[in-house]
């Protein structure tokens, strides 16, 4: 991670800017109106709400509660066990439709991109909620770098194998390497993102470090964490959830709260750090953004 | 030689007691000290639904050990064990109740007719209220030949909390497994005898 620390937002002046913005009255505005709210304040690193004022959960939270199960299935497995991996030296791999792929360092990758911070939520397939304020960039710009070709209709993702260093994998009942994709529309769309810090700090490894992608309008299973290749193909990828059960996880995974799960329902999500549960939000609160991309498509069929 | 057995058998209920109580007395100081994680109405709920299933099964081995050991001490805690896993069923449903459902009757039969293993789970609740309120030797007595029948109720609500957890299992994870292997074993070894 190549981020040096006068670049990042510490903590304490994130905290600062959130209550400037409240004080202008302009997340809440933007946010109540669906809109980004585009602060200009802080050094180096624009930020952007998109979760319509929400207080974002605190780094405690989102880095101490986590599904990575190539550390454990326990939502603690992770923050005990993913300090094992290595990400010194990350390497990604990019191959197939396209002409401008190879064996990239993410240094060589980042140099691509301009960091920014993004605010979204994230709404877990299990019902649980949380508000992140990611560090990253836009994934379609750097999509673009490496020139998918006309048969490029999806993009899949893979997460890194490392026995030594993931007890998790130990567990035979999933095919490693954890696998997920997205429809190249879906993947060159305005809010997919790809994470590589977190509150402006690097992502913590159990938070999927060095480099994880968040597609804040899916459920959280599809943003694919500790990424090391990234596959154009013409043919739908094979995703891991839904190689595992494919009557319970779709390859889409949009969040909807008419479609409930085959065991549990997906009206409703408990946020981290609330008692009670609210009502969850048709594609997470994104429908005005992302709808679009799935007109004439039955939601219901390709859940 | 008498007063010395009951001496015992109080001290073992004593135990057994102690014991029981401290996955409760464990809830309340996680409770207090931040113990419970991200999401402490998931641990508790977890927590209090795991530990419930575990003393069910555990109140189902007591008279095969019995059986198997050739002491009397194992029908001692029986009830005990049964009554201390009710507890903590009730916990959790309680939990479930007030954070999940926010008492909504709506939600709840909702849930009852969509979700097996809701449904599965409720069923246990239901089969094992009854055993908890006649589980005095006052209703064991009034009920004679017939208290031994309604309490094999517990055969089948043991089946249902283990399909509970089963069901909601979202990978093949080994614990609700081995808690079904146990209760097999222990539904065998009651015909075997």
């Amino acid at each position: 991670m190549k981020i040096s620390r006068s670049e990042i937002t510490p903590e304490p002046l994130f905290w600062n800017r959130r209550r400037f913005l409240h004080g202008l009255g302009l997340a809440g505005v933007a946010g109540a109106l669906g809109l980004p709210t585009r602060a200009a304040a802080t050094p180096a690193v624009p930020s952007t709400d998109y979760a319509a004022g929400e207080k974002p959960n605190s780094f405690a939270q989102i880095s101490q509660y986590n599904n990575f199960y190539e550390f454990g299935t326990d939502k603690r497995d992770p923050a005990k066990h993913a300090s094992a991996l290595t990400t010194e030296g990350w390497r990604v791999r990019v191959t197939g439709a396209c002409s401008a792929g190879g064996d990239f360092s993410l240094e060589e990758l980042l140099q691509r991109v301009s960091l920014e911070e993004r605010i979204y939520r994230l709404r877990c397939v299990e019902a649980w909620s949380m508000v992140v304020p990611w560090l990253g960039f836009e994934l379609g710009p750097l999509l673009q770098t490496f020139k998918p070709t006309p048969e490029a209709r999806y993009v899949a993702f893979e997460t890194a194998v490392r026995p030594k260093e993931m007890r998790g994998l130990k567990r035979s009942s999933i095919d490693w390497p954890y696998r997920e994709g997205l429809r190249l529309d879906e993947a060159m769309h305005p809010l997919t993102f790809m994470a590589t810090g977190l509150y402006g700090k690097p992502l913590p490894k159990q938070n999927g470090a060095p480099i994880r992608l968040v597609v804040p309008w899916k459920y959280g299973f599809k943003s694919i964490k500790s990424v090391v290749r990234i596959h154009f193909s013409s043919t739908q990828p094979k995703t891991t959830w839904n190689m595992l059960q494919p009557s319970e996880y779709g390859f889409f995974a949009n969040v909807n709260p008419n479609h409930s799960h085959p065991r549990w329902s997906q009206a409703r999500e408990r946020r981290i750090g609330e008692l009670f549960k609210r009502d969850t939000l048709m594609f997470n609160g994104y429908a005005d953004a992302v709808a679009s991309l799935y007109e004439g498509m039955d939601l219901r069929r390709y859940f | 030689m008498r007063r010395s057995r009951s001496v015992s058998s109080a001290g073992l209920r004593l135990v057994c007691f102690s014991a029981c109580s401290l996955p409760l007395l464990f809830a309340v100081y996680w409770s207090f000290t931040a113990g419970l994680g991200a999401n402490p109405i998931e641990a508790l709920t977890h927590h209090t639904g795991r530990w419930s299933l575990r003393l069910l099964l555990l109140c189902l081995a007591m008279t095969p050990l019995q059986h198997y050991l050739g002491k009397p001490w194992p029908i001692l805690l029986r009830r005990q064990l049964g009554l201390w896993s009710f507890f903590y069923l009730c916990c959790h449903f309680a939990l479930f109740l007030v954070f999940d459902l926010e008492f909504s009757m709506r939600l709840l039969s909702e849930e009852l007719l969509e979700r097996p293993y809701i449904t599965a789970g409720f069923t246990a609740l239901v089969l094992l209220s009854p055993l908890a309120l006649t589980s005095t030797r006052g209703w064991q007595r009034r009920l004679k030949r017939n208290w031994k029948k309604l309490h094999r109720l517990i055969y089948p609500a043991a089946v249902a909390a283990c399909l509970h957890f089963l069901w909601k299992t979202k990978i093949s994870e080994l614990e609700p497994y081995a808690y079904a292997l146990i209760l097999a074993v222990l539904l065998l070894a009651r015909r075997l005898k």
